[in-house]
């Protein structure tokens, strides 16, 4: 399994520095410096701990992101189940190591930061998932008895997940691990299942809520009902985006953010300071950064012969595409506020380590894009 | 079972393509929902968010306007504003609510029923509104305070403006000011927009009447605010308006004159201009400090006041209701002149009483006053005299004469508190008590008792239409410049004694309204009330005052409280024996001076026994200082048509 391959000696340093995306890489950097520049304003128009924090995280995990891009396709292919249970663990350990805030169990403690494994385990899965379609043919795709393993492997860590409790990253773990499954060819009546099993199992699993959950999903569907309490989010956030206008209010003029009306202005609500601040025409401007990454990483998919490769960079590509529109829906008060950072944007180190290392794996895709995986 | 041929491997490869090429179209149909959200909100929207996030941003604390002054017709300040220094809490800004209460109790004497509604005010309202510790401080209080400024974080030392009133006097008149309560904010509109803490509004008399314009404009300062509540920077301060001032037709020193001659009897004043309506002076005694009622009152000196029998806080000059008494006499004679029953000369013989069904009906003389004209008849004021004329007239050409001249209806729209009395008559009975009228209550009616309710203002009233000729006037008690149209005409035919013009005519042509049918019944009547105040005999005789600038013409009334037991009228009881809520109201009503009339007045003495000894040596009184200050009062103001 392990046998040395002669195509892979045959690409030099050269040939992979040439192959890299370039058009991915500056993008990324161009919304990375984007984030500093909204950071500094959430901090006042001060370099404070969250710009400092930030501009240090970013440049780290997107320098691994360029040293993992070197990595080769065949040793994500082949570590990938290692990868899972590797993060599988990780969840596992917050359960029981985990450090509690404001009410959810999500971190482990490291020296160097906080970990949150769940957002490792959004790529853990897709990985894991890439793989294992990649290699069952495609006529047994829809057979019951392989429906099984991808079930348990996407229910388990999503169940741990809502547990902490942490539904938004939960949903984003299993959309992750859906969009693999629906691209491998599962059918759509397996989708259409097991949408009806979760509706028939939604009043036990809202049972299990916490109240502020409950009351956020109530909170969506009319948000005026309670503007001080719970809608308060979502009406801050709408009027700070809306009050932007087509240009915004002017960099650090945000009133909104800078007079501490919205709420998670360095993680989720990231985007709403941003379109304070820039108006309709900053908003289009990362709309059109975020559209250009997940266009990039779709031709990095297409480019790629292996189907493990066309499965991960699609799988990845579609995610963090769900990523950024989920957390935009949420900010613009189309979706029901769950936690859910905008990738790259927001403040978070998980997030941001979780997301390089997606991107670095695709990157490699696109490295060693004709080597067979096996 | 893993078996990948390259075969396989490119169905799998397309079928990952085609999935993913309906990914891609949902992903675009996704965007495009995003997109129409943004432009829905930052373009379409934008400016009703704007307007949101100014809202957000900008907290404005409201300022107490300075209240309007009140002058006098010297324009002296009979209402103003004196500086108060007070403290004001921020909630937000302490660190202990607990803690400041604990503080101030040590520097200054707040009671702990005082905190504990404080307490109960801070929960109900925002953190960051003001609350008033105490609006009243005395300097060295507020010096302490701000010497210990530096350990009572929240705390604010405020200089501010409060309602001073200079003397009792005018309490009733003027009212008072007081916090606005719920009832206010529920029933004044104008108050709505105006919900400062501390401010005052007027909650009786000309305070309560003119509060919409005498409050002023409510300024306020601008603060741009984070989502806490805390002041990040002032934007901007508008001090407000002061409210309007106003000037009353009132003479602060005939008012402090009048509560003086009153002392603590219960009784009012009315004197009035009778050409121009003006109210010279309206008092109400006793009175009370209106002062007390600015910072909120004390609960003693409230309990005190409603206590007390005289009812200090009721102003009697226009709420005070009271049978007529005899003063309606010169009515019921003019009634029966106007209405041609009885000629001047005609007589009644009086024996003291008459009997009407088997009723008796006394003459308040016990032996009667052998044969009464209408001369002597009001003069002596006899009740047989007017039972008779009274039998003749009927009590609905009665009613209607007295309406006309001003009974049964409110004088001033001044007062909220002002009430309208009662002339009765046939169909008032009928439909308010919902009998018959009996031709023994139009007896009582004659003399001013049975049904009749007035107040003191409107016998005032009634005396200066009859003491300027028989011409309806419009009494005012707010100071009027406009020109005056009765000054003008009797200017005129001052002016123009040899012009034979027919009344009519002149009254036609200076938009006059005339009472009277023939204007010379009118000077029968105020004749006749020379006799009873000047000649002997008369009621007040001994009241008249003998220096012809201030002679004047009178008459007296007594309105009963209860009636006479026979054996008390065998007994001859005197009204000094009765107890005193059983003594009779004494009233007393004059023009003067006699030669060119000027002022009418209406004195009331509660439970003052007749009106020949308590009301009228009150009136002689009165109308000498009135007189004595009338060619100043003249001169202050320049008002056309004053050499008359």
């Amino acid at each position: 399994m392990f046998q040395p391959r002669s195509i892979q000696s045959s690409l030099s340093f050269r040939d992979k520095l040439f192959s890299l995306d370039y058009v991915l890489i500056v993008s990324i950097l161009i919304l990375g410096i984007t984030s500093m520049f909204a950071m500094y304003s959430t901090d006042g128009g001060e370099f404070k701990y969250h710009t400092e924090s930030h501009i240090l995280r970013f440049f780290v995990f997107f320098f691994m992101f360029l040293i993992l891009s070197f990595v080769q396709i065949r040793f994500w292919h082949d570590t990938s189940y290692l990868i899972y249970f590797a993060f599988l663990i990780l969840l596992i350990g917050v359960k029981y190591f985990g450090l509690t805030s404001s009410g959810s169990q999500r971190w482990l403690n490291f020296y160097f930061m906080n970990l949150q494994p769940s957002e490792l385990m959004k790529i853990g899965l897709i990985l894991f998932l890439a793989k294992y379609y990649h290699r069952i043919p495609i006529e047994s795709v829809n057979r019951l008895k392989f429906l099984f393993l991808p079930i348990f492997v996407l229910i388990f860590p999503v169940l741990l997940v809502v547990m902490q409790p942490d539904l938004g990253t939960s949903i984003l773990i299993a959309a992750g691990g859906l969009v693999v499954a629906w691209l491998a060819g599962v059918r759509v009546k397996f989708f259409a299942y097991s949408i009806l099993i979760f509706i028939a199992l939604l009043p036990i699993a809202i049972s299990f809520l916490k109240p502020y959950q409950k009351s956020r999903i109530l909170t969506f569907l009319n948000p005026e009902k309670d503007p001080l309490g719970a809608g308060y989010q979502i009406i801050q956030s709408k009027i700070a985006i809306g009050s932007g206008g087509l240009f915004g209010k002017g960099f650090l003029n945000g009133s909104q953010s800078y007079l501490d009306y919205l709420p998670e202005k360095h993680t989720d609500f990231i985007f709403t300071l941003f379109s304070e601040e820039f108006g309709f025409a900053g908003s289009i401007f990362i709309l059109l950064l975020y559209a250009l990454i997940v266009s990039r990483i779709v031709r990095i998919g297409n480019m790629t012969r292996s189907n493990f490769g066309k499965l991960y960079c699609y799988s990845f590509a579609t995610a963090f595409f769900i990523y950024v529109v989920v957390n935009m829906g949420m900010v613009l008060g189309l979706l029901p506020i769950v936690g859910s950072p905008l990738p790259i944007m927001s403040y978070g180190g998980s997030s941001m380590m979780a997301i390089m290392l997606g991107l670095g794996i695709a990157m490699s895709c696109k490295i060693y894009k004709d080597t067979p995986v096996n | 079972m893993f078996d990948t041929g390259s075969g396989n491997t490119v169905i799998k490869s397309k079928l990952i393509s085609r999935r993913m090429f309906l990914l891609t179209i949902s992903k675009a149909v996704v965007v495009v929902g995003v997109l129409g959200r943004l432009i829905s909100l930052q373009i379409n929207e934008s400016s009703k968010y704007k307007t949101l996030s100014d809202k957000n941003r900008f907290r404005e604390w409201k300022l107490a306007p300075e209240r309007g002054v009140i002058k006098d017709y010297f324009n002296n300040e009979i209402a103003s504003n004196k500086q108060v220094y007070q403290i004001h809490l921020i909630p937000e800004n302490t660190q202990s609510i607990e803690e400041i209460f604990f503080r101030l109790k040590t520097i200054l004497n707040i009671s702990d029923k005082k905190i504990f509604s404080l307490k109960k005010k801070i929960a109900k309202q925002k953190p960051w509104e003001p609350i008033i510790i105490s609006d009243n401080l005395n300097w060295s209080e507020f010096s302490r305070i701000n010497l210990f400024l530096h350990e009572l974080q929240g705390v604010e030392p405020i200089v501010s403006v409060a309602r001073v009133y200079k003397d009792n006097s005018s309490a009733h008149v003027l009212g008072y000011v007081s916090q606005v309560s719920a009832k206010d904010l529920k029933n004044k509109k104008y108050l709505k927009e105006m919900s400062v803490p501390g401010m005052a509004v007027g909650k009786t008399g000309l305070e309560r009447r003119l509060d919409e314009q005498i409050i002023g404009e409510v300024g306020f300062q601008r603060y741009e605010v984070n989502a806490f509540g805390k002041r990040i920077k002032q934007i901007k301060v508008d001090p407000g308006k002061a409210g309007r001032n106003f000037k009353t037709t009132l003479d602060l020193e005939v008012q402090k004159y009048v509560a003086e001659v009153l002392g603590d009897k219960a009784a009012s004043v009315c004197v009035m201009d009778i050409y121009n309506g003006d109210i010279v002076s309206l008092v109400s005694s006793p009175s009370y400090d209106p002062n007390a009622f600015v910072h909120g009152v004390e609960q003693d000196y409230w309990n005190n006041l409603i206590n007390n029998k005289r009812k200090p806080l009721t102003n009697k000059a226009v709420s005070g209701l009271y049978p007529p008494g005899s003063t309606i006499k010169t009515i019921v004679a003019l009634s029966a002149l106007e209405n041609k029953i009885i000629r001047p000369l005609d007589t009644v013989r009086c024996k003291g009483k008459i009997e009407l069904f088997g009723e008796k009906f006394h003459c308040w003389k016990k032996k009667g006053h052998g044969i009464m004209n209408m001369r002597n008849g009001i003069k002596r004021s006899c009740d047989v005299y007017f039972y008779e004329v009274a039998r003749r007239l009927g009590v609905d050409r009665l009613s209607e004469t007295a309406k006309k001249f001003g009974l049964g209806k409110k004088v001033l729209q001044d007062f909220f508190e002002e009430r309208s009395g009662v002339v009765p008559n046939t169909t008032w009975k009928k439909k308010y008590i919902g009998q018959n009228w009996y031709l023994g209550e139009t007896l009582h009616s004659g003399i001013g008792q049975g049904y009749f309710q007035s107040t003191p203002i409107q016998l005032c009233l009634m005396t200066a239409q009859i003491a300027n000729g028989g011409f309806e006037i419009k009494p005012r008690i707010l100071f009027d410049k406009t020109k005056n149209n009765l000054k003008d005409y009797l200017k005129f035919k001052n002016e123009n004694p040899g012009e034979p013009l027919p009344t009519d005519l002149l009254v036609s042509n200076f938009d006059l309204k005339p009472l009277f049918k023939n204007q010379e019944n009118i000077k029968i009547i105020k004749d006749a009330m020379y006799s009873s105040s000047n000649e002997p005999g008369g009621t007040s005789y001994r009241s008249r005052l003998e220096d012809k600038r201030f002679t004047f013409a009178g008459k007296t009334g007594s309105s009963q409280i209860r009636k006479f037991t026979e054996a008390q009228r065998e007994a001859e009881v005197k009204q000094e024996q009765l107890k005193y809520e059983n003594r009779d109201h004494a009233l007393f009503i004059a023009f003067a001076p006699v030669s060119d009339p000027k002022y009418a007045i209406s004195v009331i003495v509660e439970h003052g026994g007749t009106g020949s000894k308590a009301a009228a040596p009150i009136a002689k009184k009165v109308i000498k200082k009135v007189l004595e200050r009338h060619s100043l009062r003249q001169s202050i103001n320049n008002l056309p048509g004053d050499s008359i």
